[in-house]
């Protein structure tokens, strides 16, 4: 069989339905074996899209996401998208075209040194230089990218070796990887001592984050926090992973976090840490992050564990396995709940003197916050979510409530503009039954707009709602607060014509300005067939509070 | 269901390791014995800002399996989290950090050294002393070669600096673990 068919055969085996592309010289092979597969290709307008959209596929469905791309520029277009997966482990396989095997090194036309480039942002990489190597690989790229700590895998095939015979057996049974056994179930000793230090701690807190979801582990999260009166925040990677609104639910943490959760952060005597990294957005000024506690860490992947923060009580397992057992632990000790009772009344009191608040316009000026309000309004909080990097972000994390995991999907990590919509159409491609809206900001997707004719060529539903400030957004905060309002590169002007751009690509499209229109407006995209857009004018100076500025301590958050 | 046990337990009692030893790490790592594997291992200490001191590679008894031995100050970077990262390479099978009392390590070294009439005697003596071999010889230079622990080759770097020293070649120390006695 040629190996590329086997390429095929090997994907297929793994149960992958849909792929995302663009074909190219290197990959010519490729895809005429893809011409037969008994899967879908779909084909995007730039590899970085390509990329995006295999992750969107991947959060919104837990599946493994995979994108094509030829060699040289193909492969580098890539790139991004793969060091966006590496930050938010996404788990997703990523397989270019290379030159052929003779020109390698010599500087070949369309030539690049993807494995090379890639290296620093790859869970793991393959070169192929032996075609019957090509249905192992992909195996391996397959399990390597969906356990443990999630994230991307390259493989590159040169395109001789791609259109190369080979013999081909279907490979079955467990990959022989004698350098990666992940530990996933957690040690027995440590998850007991961990249940004392909760039955202990007058002032617990539950942070999870991303490694929740990823592990789908959202229930086992809700059975821990159940199971005594536990408070729960999440990283803006763990939105959803605990349900929003709830009594127990003190909303995101970090930069743009509640008070009430960094507060609570800063307080707490013992943080129990699920899945979560201590990323400086979440700790702020590292010296002065919360100052009073012990930490449990619970991380599948070991090196996370006191790489930012040193824990007390390591627990190195997958929060799917390690949540029962710390459950089971911590109910067996039977606690007094009422033990949590002045930290609840504590809690009670920030949370009442500090909620999430804007000043509404009084006129017919459209909030940003109000707009997300408005979303969350119009979709019943039940569509799954995706959204770029700025402002816009931060106001959906804050006023869009999730109640279920995989239904917020953007790019927390790696903070990549223009992830929104091509995240979008993957979620789309991968749960066409739900409600796929992405929240774009003006500023992110100008980069990517060219997936607008992705959407419509594949007559994808997805709806894109605009918040169209005029602005790098955030960026401009971040002159007028902290570099005294010396606005340097930070305004859009009117180009584009938002509506006539959507249009010109096959779209539904409509702006609105006037809050009291946007209701109805939101209403009548949404409810439209086929991919739409509501480019919704907000205001343009608003800033994104409360916030901790960058350095400082949590209880130092301004606005 | 969990057994019972008793519920006792002091916050104030959980205390954290210093994630620093403060002494020199030698740590030897068996990986596959394919290309790009080193390539991943000198990227993975430059992305996370670890100094590597020494390194040498080279086979082991199964031709599929390299041996990097690299030494790592423990004073400056915390090697649990050094060892942590290592293990997530995929291509890295397993990684000791040898400790120093149950392990034999050498390094090799080549000293080019001035070598005048006056002054010949004196580094023969030393080479003397220090089981060091002459291996290559000049009118002006002599050079010599010297196996032991980093800190021999340390000390005849010292007393060979006087003489003026041209060159020096090191390896960086490779290490194996000690037998027990009885086995």
């Amino acid at each position: 069989m040629r190996a590329a068919d086997a390429l095929c055969e090997a994907l297929k085996a793994e149960g992958v339905e849909h792929v995302f592309g663009i074909p190219g010289g290197a990959s010519l092979p490729l895809y005429d074996a893809l011409y037969d597969a008994d899967f879908e290709h779909v084909q995007v307008r730039h590899e970085q899209g390509g990329g995006h959209a295999a992750e969107g596929y991947a959060k919104a469905s837990g599946r493994v996401g995979v994108a094509f791309a030829t060699s040289g520029p193909g492969a580098t277009n890539l790139v991004t998208a793969i060091a966006d997966a590496v930050m938010d482990s996404v788990p997703t396989v990523f397989i270019t075209g290379q030159v052929r095997t003779e020109l390698i090194g010599t500087d070949g036309f369309q030539e690049a040194d993807v494995t090379g480039i890639t290296m620093p942002v790859v869970k793991h990489s393959f070169l192929v230089t032996d075609p019957a190597q090509i249905p192992e690989y992909v195996h391996h790229a397959f399990h390597i990218a969906s356990s443990g700590r999630p994230g991307p895998v390259l493989i590159d095939i040169p395109q001789d070796l791609s259109r190369a015979e080979i013999e081909y057996e279907p490979i079955t049974g467990k990959p022989k990887l004698p350098g990666y056994q992940p530990t996933t179930e957690g040690n027995i000793k440590q998850i007991r001592i961990a249940a004392k230090a909760m039955a202990n701690a007058r002032r617990p807190v539950i942070y999870a984050g991303g490694g929740v979801i990823n592990a789908g582990a959202s229930e086992e999260l809700r059975e821990l926090a159940r199971s005594d009166d536990f408070p729960v925040t999440c990283t803006l990677m763990g939105l959803g992973a605990f349900p929003a609104p709830d009594e127990q639910w003190l909303g995101m943490l970090g930069m743009h976090g509640t008070r009430a959760a960094n507060y609570a952060m800063d307080e707490a005597d013992l943080i129990i840490a699920v899945g979560a990294r201590f990323d400086d957005r979440i700790t702020g000024k590292l010296s002065e992050f919360a100052p009073r506690a012990k930490f449990i860490h619970i991380d599948v992947d070991p090196a996370e564990i006191s790489k930012n923060v040193a824990a007390h009580i390591p627990i190195v397992g997958s929060a799917h396995d390690v949540l029962p057992k710390l459950t089971g632990e911590y109910r067996a000790l039977q606690a007094d709940p009422a033990r949590l009772a002045d930290w609840w009344q504590q809690i009670r009191d920030w949370q009442e003197k500090y909620p999430l608040s804007y000043e509404d316009s009084e006129d017919s000026e459209i909030k940003p916050q109000f707009m997300v309000e408005e979303l969350y309004r119009a979709t019943g909080g039940d569509a799954i979510i995706t959204s770029d990097v700025g402002q816009h972000q931060m106001w959906a994390a804050q006023y869009y409530h999730f109640p279920e995991p995989r239904r917020w999907i953007n790019s927390g990590g790696l903070g990549t503009m223009g992830f929104g919509l091509p995240a979008a159409i993957g979620a789309k491609v991968a749960m066409p039954d739900q409600q796929v809206v992405c929240l774009a900001g003006d500023g992110s997707l100008i980069m990517v707009c060219q997936e607008m004719a992705t959407a419509a060529a594949h007559d994808l539903d997805v709806k894109v709602m605009l918040m169209n400030n005029g602005h790098f957004g955030m960026v401009r905060q971040w002159q007028e607060l902290f570099w005294d309002e010396r606005y340097k590169s930070v305004e859009m002007g009117p180009s584009p014509d938002w509506v006539k751009l959507a249009e010109a690509f096959g779209w539904t499209a409509a702006a609105c300005d006037d809050k009291h229109a946007l209701p109805e407006a939101m209403r009548s995209v949404l409810e439209t067939p086929g991919p739409a857009l509501l480019d919704v004018r907000v205001s343009q100076t608003e800033n994104c509070y409360p916030m901790i500025p960058a350095g400082a301590a949590a209880r130092d958050m301004v606005g | 269901m969990a057994e019972p046990q008793t519920s006792e337990l002091n916050l104030d009692d959980l205390e954290v390791s210093s994630g620093l030893t403060g002494r020199k790490h030698l740590l030897s790592l068996m990986v596959e014995n394919r290309p790009g594997v080193l390539a991943r291992i000198a990227l993975l200490f430059s992305r996370r800002g670890f100094n590597i001191d020494t390194l040498a590679v080279g086979p082991t008894e199964d031709p599929d399996i390299s041996r990097i031995t690299l030494t790592v100050d423990g004073a400056v970077h915390p090697i649990d989290q050094v060892t942590k990262q290592l293990h997530k390479l995929v291509n890295v099978i397993k990684i000791r950090d040898m400790e120093p009392e149950a392990t034999v390590s050498r390094e090799m070294a080549l000293f080019k050294v001035s070598a005048s009439i006056e002054n010949r005697a004196e580094i023969m003596e030393f080479s003397q002393i220090f089981r060091a071999q002459i291996v290559d010889v000049s009118r002006r230079t002599m050079t010599i070669e010297v196996t032991g622990t980093d800190d021999k080759i340390d000390a005849f770097e010292r007393m060979v600096r006087p003489h003026g020293l041209v060159e020096m070649a090191r390896t960086g120390e490779v290490a194996i673990a000690r037998s027990r006695p009885e086995s």
